[in-house]
């Protein structure tokens, strides 16, 4: 059975099942209305002017420029990569996105749209996004991925394994997929928080994927009714203070699906910046899985560079 | 990893509320049936901003003389509005808490602007609660029928109340809400520190149509409030403010045959189990104490926290507490305003001073504080028992004493070991064990896994030294009842 190099401060937690449920069920409960509420107050902190600005470069550069569907063409995912190396051709002073995200098939195509840039290509492998396949070809999909270039790995768990209580499966999974990556490749673990349905599976999965060698845990994928919100992003921001606070090692957080707008990208920067903290405040350590939220943050750049608002057609279409 | 300096980049810009949504008058004067009046005796008193010491607007004082005014005209305006159906008294209710939603960002300005607490807390707590009480007593109105105080339950006459200066608005939403509700009319006098709302609300009064005399508001000392509480025609006195002045009240009040009703000081208790949902707990520690500055009677002043976690939880308060903003209060980011005025502040320090010469360990985040007006950092003290002061009495301020105990009956003893007994709260993930806490706490609120959470339809009130009566809910409608 292959290991992680599990922290030493947290013992050999991973031994077995049963020590891995005992320490996954030891952590501290979740009490979801203190946690919404926490996450709604945060919410109505006022972002204005300078921080605004600062805010809106910064999540720009966190963007991981997503377009995952069954249509996608080399034509599309290289007008990706080139909008994620030149979000707004009217200002070069916009910073560039984190990432294109990609299906393993594009990897290449994109890797080449973002080459001579800091852009970075990730890849839905591991037979995103149910996950639901053996993990042989899981691994395969991985092995596709990396020897196309991919920088990153944005993985799905087996949510089936989880909810069952096969803890240790998952995280068997987890660190074959980490192996598989190679020491090039950063490692997203994704949860699908909607399908874990309880914040305390959610403290739990994101545990887990850390102690598994996670490099980012992020929310879900996109493609169910419940994505990033709030109170789970804030809830994995905990998970990795506490993380770092214990063993040392920092993690990543990426929350995917559903953040449309500036105003809510901001609201998610200020949760980073007030539960994990300004260490975080980073695309190393931070991202928005999103494809529609980056003309936003560019409508509102421009909007607060030139004081007028613009409209779609100032920003380009992909 | 980010270096500090581009850390601190993510500093958000002032983002204060407009000051021109409210319009303050540079003078006041008395609310006395239906009109403004200067006071008998010619008094003007000043009334400040606590995070500026800027001066807002002159105020009459009310004297012995006014108050005779006030209730001679309350005592005739009872005749008719009690006479009144309920639904006409509703009717009014009704209007006046559209008003106050109407009014609402005016009255969060001139209330941070008077008291000194955050546009944040004002905003979104205080204004929403006021008019939420006056909606809630507008549905008794015509229903005290069925309030289970008889089938035709009367008003008890003129209500002679005095409230405090930490919630100047909402204490008197929950005095007039009920009093008018049950068709009593009302005499009241606002804190000196904080009349400015009041008067606002007299204007509120004669916008919704209120009959004259029905509300009269008489900003003043302690010299008003004890002619009011004396009056021998008024029928019923609600005080809410220190245990002191409460206690001389009662002693005042004694022998007459008026009603009575005290909401006094607090001590609470909140007490984290080693099972608590942890991070949500450290939320609800800091909500509990450092919500208005830690000035509110019902604050969890001492934290029970289990051996096990006390490391872990104070490691987790320590680093919550240097994400707290403390600044000007009108600004939309501010979680920590001014403390009322130099007085408490200086309550506050002696109390601190004496906790610290005792021995318990103080600690407070890196904070810078403004250089005018009254401040006081967010602090903890540490290694207290409950022989130590900052145990044992109400500092009014954002002073947080932790102590620990080892198992729930220590908790429970400990909880209950003081003169107070007004809130105290319970943390854990076990359902069983809220239950069985609860039931032994002698506290007249108990909320579980939250705190300072308010609802008109809850009632609140104290045990022990901490007073007598509640207010909210249907048990508020008691207090006014001739039951």
């Amino acid at each position: 059975m292959p290991t992680a190099p599990t922290a030493p401060a947290l013992g050999d937690v991973t031994a077995s099942d049963s020590t891995l449920r005992r320490f996954l069920h030891g952590l501290p409960g979740v009490d979801p209305v203190g946690l919404e509420a926490r996450a709604a107050s945060l919410g109505t902190r006022s972002i204005k002017t300078t921080a605004k600005a600062y805010a809106i470069d910064l999540a720009i550069s966190m963007v991981d420029l997503t377009t995952l569907e069954g249509a996608d063409t080399p034509g599309k995912v290289r007008a990706l990569g080139v909008k994620a190396v030149r979000p707004d051709p009217t200002d070069r002073q916009t910073p560039a996105t984190a990432a294109v995200c990609v299906y393993p098939d594009m990897v290449a195509v994109a890797k080449e749209a973002v080459a001579g840039s800091p852009v970075k290509v990730a890849s839905v492998a591991t037979a995103f996004p149910a996950g639901r396949a053996a993990l042989g070809v899981k691994l395969a999909d991985v092995h596709d991925a990396v020897a196309a270039g991919a920088d990153e790995i944005d993985m799905v768990i087996d949510r089936g394994a989880f909810l069952a209580g096969r803890y240790l499966k998952v995280y068997e999974e987890i660190v074959a997929v980490k192996e598989a990556c190679g020491p090039a490749a950063r490692l997203k673990v994704i949860f699908e928080t909607g399908e874990l349905s309880t914040y305390d599976n959610i403290r739990r999965a994101s545990w887990l994927g850390m102690l598994a060698g996670a490099d980012f845990i992020k929310t879900s994928t996109g493609k169910v009714a419940v994505n990033a919100t709030p109170a789970n992003t804030l809830l994995m921001l905990e998970a990795v203070r506490d993380f770092r606070a214990q063993t040392g090692v920092q993690i990543g957080v990426k929350p995917a699906g559903g953040i449309r707008t500036t105003k809510d990208a901001l609201k998610f920067l200020v949760l980073v910046n007030e539960t994990a903290g300004a260490d975080w405040l980073d695309n190393h350590w931070f991202r928005f899985g999103a494809s529609s939220l980056l003309n936003d943050l560019l409508m509102q750049r421009q909007k607060l560079a030139t004081g007028r608002y613009s409209g779609p057609d100032y920003v380009t279409v992909d | 990893m980010t270096t500090q300096s581009q850390a601190s980049a993510f500093a958000y810009a002032p983002a204060p509320e407009s000051r021109a949504v409210v319009d303050i008058a540079p003078s006041y004067g008395l609310f006395i049936d239906g009109e403004f009046a200067e006071a008998a005796e010619g008094k003007v008193f000043k009334t400040v901003s606590p995070s500026s010491e800027e001066v807002l607007s002159e105020v009459a004082r009310a004297g012995e003389a006014d108050v005779e005014r006030a209730v001679r005209a309350a005592r005739k305006a009872f005749e008719k509005w009690s006479a009144l159906p309920g639904s006409e008294r509703a009717k009014y209710l009704f209007r006046i808490a559209r008003i106050i939603q109407e009014r609402s960002r005016e009255l969060a300005v001139l209330e941070t602007l008077d008291n000194g607490k955050p546009i944040r807390e004002t905003r979104d707590a205080d204004l929403p609660l006021v008019a939420a009480h006056f909606f809630y007593y507008a549905g008794w109105a015509d229903k005290l029928g069925h309030a289970g105080y008889g089938a035709d339950p009367r008003p008890l006459g003129v209500a002679g109340q005095v409230i405090p200066w930490n919630f100047p608005l909402l204490m008197l939403a929950w005095k007039i809400a009920p009093a008018l509700a049950t068709g009593n009319t009302v005499v009241l006098k606002p804190a000196e520190t904080t009349p400015l709302s009041a008067l606002f609300f007299a204007d509120i009064c004669r916008q919704a149509g209120l009959p004259r005399g029905v509300v009269n508001i008489l900003p003043g000392y302690g010299d008003a409030g004890a002619a009011l509480v004396a009056h021998p025609d008024v029928n019923k006195v609600a005080f809410t403010g220190s245990t002191a002045v409460g206690k001389e009240i009662a002693r005042t009040v004694a022998g007459t045959r008026k009603k009575l009703t005290l909401e006094l000081g607090g001590k609470g208790a909140n007490i984290v189990f080693d099972d608590a949902p942890l991070d949500q707990a450290v939320e609800g520690i800091v909500n509990g104490i450092f919500f208005n500055q830690g000035q509110v009677c019902c604050a969890g002043s001492r934290l029970l926290v289990q051996e096990s976690v006390e490391d872990e939880l104070l490691d987790a308060l320590k680093r919550r507490l240097g994400t707290l903003r403390l600044g000007d209060p009108l600004d939309k980011n501010t979680d920590i305003g001014a403390i009322n005025s130099a007085e408490q502040l200086a309550r506050i320090t002696s109390l601190v001073e004496a906790g610290e010469a005792e021995g318990a360990e103080r600690w407070s985040p890196a904070c810078e504080l403004p250089s005018a007006g009254y401040w006081f950092a967010p602090t903890l003290f540490t290694n207290v028992t409950q022989a130590h002061t900052v145990a044992r009495d109400e500092i009014f301020g954002p002073v947080l004493s932790v102590l620990t105990f080892r198992t729930p009956d220590e908790a429970v003893a400990k909880a209950n070991n003081t003169p107070y007994g007004l809130s105290a709260g319970i943390w854990t993930e076990k359902g069983s064990r809220i239950l069985a806490v609860a039931n032994k706490l002698r506290a007249g609120v108990v909320w579980s896994n939250t705190f300072n959470k308010f609802d008109p339809t809850s009632p609140f009130g104290g045990y022990k030294e901490s007073g007598f009566g509640r207010e909210g809910g249907r048990h508020g409608l008691e207090a006014y009842l001739d039951v």
